[in-house]
């Protein structure tokens, strides 16, 4: 059981105050949007083994959305990050360091 | 005929190795806001807490719930005065401000293994908690929050419809015969 | 015979003798006792029987690692099955029974399995009861059934409470071993928040058994010093009788606490779970010494050498009058002197290496004692009890040189790390061939959170044997500062590897020598699963099933690895070991589920008039975790006849219905409007204040995931309505979009649901009923269909919608909980004179389906999109966008022959059965007959006096008048005509008035 730590309300907690909320960073595709972008959207998810970003929710706590980078095999936990940006460079720079190999980046 | 004002546990009260009982009626308004609220808590004559904070004294307090949410406590005859005197104060400015006095139920929790007995409902470091900070967590298998008066004394808020969940379980776990001495 | 000695035995109190029986025998031991202790202090050596040939068993072991010695603890209600003897500890009025015996522990006559073993050989559930197949199910199982298991469980409700506490600490040292007691030490001392867990209920571990010296003084003045050390210092917590089970992901440790097994009745939980986050989790668990193989190694009386001297150390109790002690090791060697010391027989010690010139050895010599060395035992003489062995070469296949009569053997084949807690969270192991087993590679640690290590071994745990060692890498794997504390113990020789004794050995031997003492797994068993092709590890323990019972092999793993890759002819490290999961030891259920039973299995939600409902006999409905009443049955109604009943009130009088589980959310903001535009399907911001609109709400597929009524409060805040139980999950879904996509419009959402009893006031009085409140004007013109209005009512503050789920005139008060009872009592008192009477969802549902409204999860599933329920109006074709306005779009949604809502009227008035399909005409691609719909609601309408349906059917609204048939389970087939959804009032004149 992972223990995370809310950007929001600084809380370090355990997963059971969390709600996942799978893949981050996708983009919306709404009206207009073609059959292959909107059936992305829908259905594609990312499911590496290594680093993944992620969303996720402290339901239990002060409620806010955030996101995660998390390594899905060894669940090392990189960093989280408020909703809305994009991950900070310090932990770009911790990623970088823990993980020189990895392809593509959030 | 019944009371007209009854909240969800009407006043139960269990004395174990820690004391719970509900308070009564508590007034309560939730404020979101994203700008600056000190002016309108100030209204109030109430500071505004630090991040998971709760300040004030008695009947009146004000606790951080998120960085947009606040949860104001004052007597239960006093909110419609103050939902007033927020939203005055708050004109122009984007907010939420709503009487939710009947939304929840308010457990005091009393004895000097207080902490100990959250320790066993909540996945928190009770052990590292400081009187007045405002956590919000789980207790058992449901959303509550809680803060320490001192170190004897707690309140846990709880939604309403599982007040009876949560008077029961901290009974439970506060039974004579299931002291842990974790943090004597 | 084994004995109680005159003198000695560190953990009894003589003064304090206890009172126990076994099998209806009245024994007695000592305050200290452990189960199996004291029933060998009475001679009692059979405690067992084995697994799947009821051979007569007896202790190996003194620990948690005991495969044999397994009872029936308690009666009633306290019964438990497969207890340990060797780790139960006495208390006075104890009550054990043996186990998987018939009639009795020494006459059972199970053991004819023993005689037909050649019969029985690994895996032979799998070739010899294959065919014919009926046989299995009706002979073979019942039979072996009968014949394998160990303890019943219990029949009784657990008489016992349990509950779970967390707990956080920066290192958490697991075991309370000198290693683990030097760890925390070094811990506490730097300041550090530790905790210090141990499985037994005493401190120090083997070494006050094994003895030696710490900085100068006795083991025992050392740990004495240590723990009263820890006990003062206010950064470490100190709990005994608490087994650490597994090490999870990100430090998660969990324990179980024994804390009223002992004193049973007490008052006090019997167990306690401990969820603990932990920094960084040392590893003082130790090693566990494995048994040897040779013929005959299962006999009541062959104990681990290790055992024999915690027996008799700890317990002055003498397995034995003479003692035959077998080893490769010269820590086995201990025990003989130690059994020489108290006096007892030790005919000779065969050691399996050709050189025995250690310290131990030497000591042993000096005191007289018989050293064979390069010898071992060809087999073990006697039944029930060790009478004898026979001696043979190591080196040659088993002919016996001389035999000698002994009552026990010792025996000692190495020791194994206990690696399990390095292990659960994927700390990898090398095989260290000089020191003969496998231990933690400290290179491939597991790792937590932060990509550090979190598990560090210590002592044995690690490896490291020696007092010395244990004490430096207690110290060190703390990061302890300053000297560690010094150990002395005599010099000990390599082990050498022996995995089967003789090394020859025939099959006749190799089928008698046993490796999974409590599965019996043999020798033979684990060459015949290689034979077969069974050559990964993993693949030979299920096999044979190595490894699977109660004490997970913590004896039998690495020996059956070793025979394996002797078998195979690989090395031992390519073979590699079997997975080891938590739990370390078996957990107690009732530790896992802790306070959850009863009324605290699962939180109810409770409405503000859940007492009234339950003190009017409600027959309640859940709804997620809500209760809700589902009919209020008087007299001797059954609830079908009190639905009836409280329908017709609702259509000839006045209905009541507690609705306070509707989902309430209130979404305020300039940019509020805009925002519920995207929500739900229709337009929500050209909504006049003060009206009220129904809504869909549809996911980015087009799938219809909710339904409400939205009520506009203001300029800038709109109240939505939400399906019972729905409100969490849409709450949640408006901040998901409101955070994650919009973060920049001004918009908030506070889920009001708890704040607000609702009451619904429906049929034809119902205004009459609500003027008798006095307050508000809630005529038609100031309150019409669809609109809200804020006022009192009897004195208590409401608002009031005038929305209809019944198609009857109707009112929802919204009241502030603390106050709905007040309000509720005063309507039931006013009520009365015009034929009032609550009523629950069974009525409701009726009512509703005699309208045709639908209900989110019974006509929608997920798949259904507002133009299948004849929705199409609900779907704004104006706006830009939408939450699944795209995911309309797709092809599939919009084909015509999608399964559409309608009414299902039965030709003979019978109710359709719930979820009957119709079917259609030739088979699908499976050969299963095709459909064309479905009933998604089925009830009898006592308004229309007979059955009622609502269904999805292909083309269904262009197919009014077709008859389709629905199969039902008896094999009979229903009739029905499709019509119209809307039975009752469709012009919907009774609602608006």
């Amino acid at each position: 059981m992972l223990m995370l730590t809310c950007p929001a309300c600084g809380v370090t907690a355990e997963e059971t105050e969390f709600a996942p909320g799978g893949e981050a960073h996708l983009t919306r595709q709404g009206p207009g949007s073609g059959e292959a972008a909107f059936e992305g959207y829908l259905f594609a998810r990312k499911n590496p083994k290594g680093v993944h970003f992620e969303r996720w929710r402290h339901a239990y706590g002060c409620g806010k959305w955030f996101h995660a980078a998390r390594c899905t095999a060894t669940l090392e936990v990189f960093g989280t990050y408020p909703m809305g940006s994009a991950p900070p460079p310090d932990l770009i720079a911790r990623l970088q360091a823990r993980r020189p190999d990895r392809e593509g980046r959030a | 005929m019944s009371d007209p004002v009854s909240t969800a546990l009407a006043g139960a009260r269990h004395v174990g190795y820690v004391t719970i009982e509900e308070a009564g009626p508590v007034g309560m308004i939730t404020l979101r806001c994203r700008a600056d609220v000190a002016p309108a808590l100030a209204a109030l004559n109430l500071p505004v807490p630090g991040q998971r904070r709760i300040v004030g004294a008695g009947a009146r307090r004000v606790a951080w719930m998120s960085p947009d949410e606040w949860l104001i406590l004052l007597p239960p005859a006093d909110v419609a005065r103050a939902t007033a005197a927020l939203t005055a104060a708050l004109a122009g400015q984007p907010h939420l401000c709503a009487d939710v006095s009947d939304a929840r139920a308010v457990l005091h929790l009393h004895g000097p293994r207080v902490r100990e007995v959250l320790a066993k409902a909540c996945p928190v470091d009770l052990g590292r908690m400081t009187p007045g900070e405002m956590r919000r967590s789980r207790a058992g298998q449901i959303a509550a929050a809680f803060w320490l008066e001192d170190d004897r004394t707690a309140t846990v808020l709880c939604y309403r419809s599982v007040a009876r969940y949560a008077f029961d379980l901290f009974a439970m776990l506060a039974r004579p015969g299931s002291e842990v001495g974790l943090f004597d | 015979m084994s004995t109680r000695l005159a003198r000695g035995g560190r953990l009894i109190d003589r003064s304090a003798p206890l009172d126990f029986t076994f099998d209806g025998a009245k024994l007695r031991g000592y305050e200290g006792d452990t189960l199996a202790s004291a029933l060998l202090a009475n001679g009692r050596m059979l405690m067992g029987r084995s697994f799947k040939y009821h051979r007569p068993r007896g202790p190996v072991a003194s620990g948690v690692e005991e495969p044999n010695a397994l009872v029936n603890l308690g009666l009633g209600a306290r019964s438990e099955p497969n207890v340990r003897a060797t780790t139960t500890e006495l208390f006075d009025g104890l009550t054990a029974t043996s186990q998987n015996r018939w009639p009795s522990l020494a006459f059972d006559l199970g053991a004819v399995n023993g005689a037909m073993s050649r019969l029985l050989p690994a895996g032979f559930y799998y070739k010899t009861f294959m065919f014919p197949r009926q046989f299995w199910k009706h002979l073979f199982e019942p039979v072996i059934r009968h014949s394998a298991g160990l303890g019943r469980p219990p029949r009784d409700r657990d008489a016992d409470r349990y509950e779970q506490i967390h707990a956080f600490c920066d290192v958490l040292v697991a075991g309370g071993g000198v290693a683990g007691l030097s760890a925390a030490l070094a811990a506490a001392r730097r300041g550090l928040r530790v905790m210090l867990l141990e499985q037994g209920a005493g401190w120090g571990g083997r070494a006050p058994v094994d003895g030696g010296t710490i900085d100068g003084e006795p083991v025992e003045t050392w740990i004495r010093n240590a723990v009263q050390a820890l006990e003062s210092l206010e950064n470490v917590t100190m709990r005994v009788r608490c087994m650490v089970a597994g090490v999870h992901d990100h430090g998660y440790v969990l324990a179980e606490e024994r804390i009223a097994d002992h004193t049973p009745g007490d008052g006090r939980p019997r167990r306690r779970l401990w969820r603990i986050r932990a920094g960084r989790v040392i590893a003082a668990t130790g090693a566990l010494e494995r048994p040897l193989a040779f013929a005959g190694n299962d006999r009541p009386g062959v104990l681990l050498a290790s055992a024999v001297r915690d027996y008799l150390v700890n317990w002055a109790v003498s397995p034995g009058d003479r003692t035959v002690v077998v080893t490769n090791t010269d820590d086995a060697y201990r025990t003989a002197i130690a059994l020489h010391e108290a006096g007892l027989s030790v005919p000779v010690v065969l050691d399996l290496r050709e050189r025995a010139d250690g310290a131990l050895p030497q000591q042993a010599r000096a005191l007289g004692l018989r050293i064979e060395t390069g010898k071992g035992i060809a087999g073990v003489l006697g039944r029930n009890r060790v009478t004898g062995v026979q001696i043979c070469l190591q080196a040659g296949e088993g002919a016996v040189l001389e035999t000698v009569d002994c009552d026990a053997v010792a025996m000692s084949g190495g020791w194994s790390p206990v690696v399990h807690l390095w292990s659960h969270c994927g700390g990898k192991l090398l095989w260290d061939e000089a020191a003969t087993m496998f231990r933690p590679d400290p290179a491939r640690p597991p790792t937590g959170a932060d990509g550090a290590p979190m598990v560090a071994c210590a002592g044995a745990a690690s490896g490291a044997l020696g007092l010395a060692e244990c004490l430096a890498g207690g110290h060190a794997s703390a990061g302890g500062t300053g000297p560690a504390p010094v150990g002395v113990t005599p010099d000990e020789a390599a082990t050498e590897p022996v995995w089967i004794m003789p090394q020859g050995a025939p099959v006749a031997l190799r089928d008698k020598m046993w490796l999974d003492f409590q599965n019996d797994v043999k020798v033979s068993d684990i060459q015949l699963a290689a034979r077969e092709g069974f050559t990964s590890v993993e693949h030979a323990k299920r096999y044979t099933t190595l490894g699977m019972a109660t004490d997970q092999g913590k004896m039998s793993n690495i020996n059956g690895i070793a025979v394996l890759s002797q078998a195979l002819d690989e090395a031992i490290p390519q073979v590699g070991t079997t997975t080891f999961r938590p739990p370390y030891t078996p957990v107690t259920f009732g530790a896992l589920a802790g306070e959850a039973r009863d009324g605290l299995f699962q939180p109810l939600r409770r409405t503000p008039l859940h007492d009234w409902h339950e003190a009017h006999g409600a027959v309640w409905e859940p709804v997620g975790l809500w209760r809700r009443p589902h009919a209020y049955p008087l007299g001797g109604e059954t609830t079908e006849q009190a639905i009836r009943r409280e329908v017709l009130a609702v259509r000839q009088a006045v209905g009541m219905l507690d609705a306070s589980t509707l989902g309430k959310i209130l979404v305020q903001g300039p940019d509020a409007g805009r925002f519920l535009d995207m929500m739900y399907s229709n337009v929500m911001s050209g909504l006049p204040i003060g009206r009220c609109r129904y809504g869909l709400m549809l996911n980015e597929q087009g799938f219809v995931m909710d339904d409400g009524v939205v009520a506009r409060l203001s300029e800038d805040s709109w109240l939505c309505h939400t399906t019972s139980g729905g409100s969490d999950r849409i709450h949640a879904w408006m901040e998901d979009w409101l955070q994650c996509e919009w973060p920049e419009w001004q918009v908030f959402a506070l889920n009001l649901t708890e704040q607000f009893g609702q009451i619904t006031i429906a049929g034809p009085r119902a205004r009459d009923l609500l003027e008798t409140l006095g307050g508000m004007d809630l005529s038609s013109g100031a309150l019409p269909c669809m609109a809200w209005a804020e006022g009192e009512l009897a004195g208590v503050p409401v608002r009031v919608y005038r929305i209809s789920f019944t198609g009857e005139l109707s009112f929802e008060l919204a009241v502030p909980a603390n106050r709905v009872r007040a309000l509720w009592d005063r309507l039931v008192a006013e009520g009365a004179a015009l034929g009032a009477q609550p009523h629950g969802t069974g009525a409701l549902h009726v009512l509703r389906a005699e309208k045709g409204f639908i209900i989110v999860g019974d006509e929608t599933d997920g798949t259904v999109t507002p133009h299948d329920l004849n929705m199409g109006w609900a779907v704004s074709r104006k706006k830009a966008d939408f939450i699944g306005k795209r995911g309309l779009e797709r092809v599939a949604l919009s084909a015509a022959d999608r399964w559409r809502l309608v009414g299902l009227e039965t030709l003979d008035g019978a109710v359709l059965p719930e979820g009957a399909y119709a079917v259609a005409d030739g088979l699908n691609a499976n050969g299963q007959r095709n459909t064309q719909g479905r009933v998604t609601s089925t009830y009898y309408s006592p308004t229309l006096k007979r059955g009622i349906a609502l269904g999805l059917v292909r083309h269904g609204p262009e197919r009014l008048g077709e008859v389709l048939e629905f199969p039902t389970t008896e094999g009979t087939r229903i009739r029905a005509r499709i019509v119209d959804p809307v039975v009752y009032d469709k012009e919907g004149a009774r609602q608006n008035v």
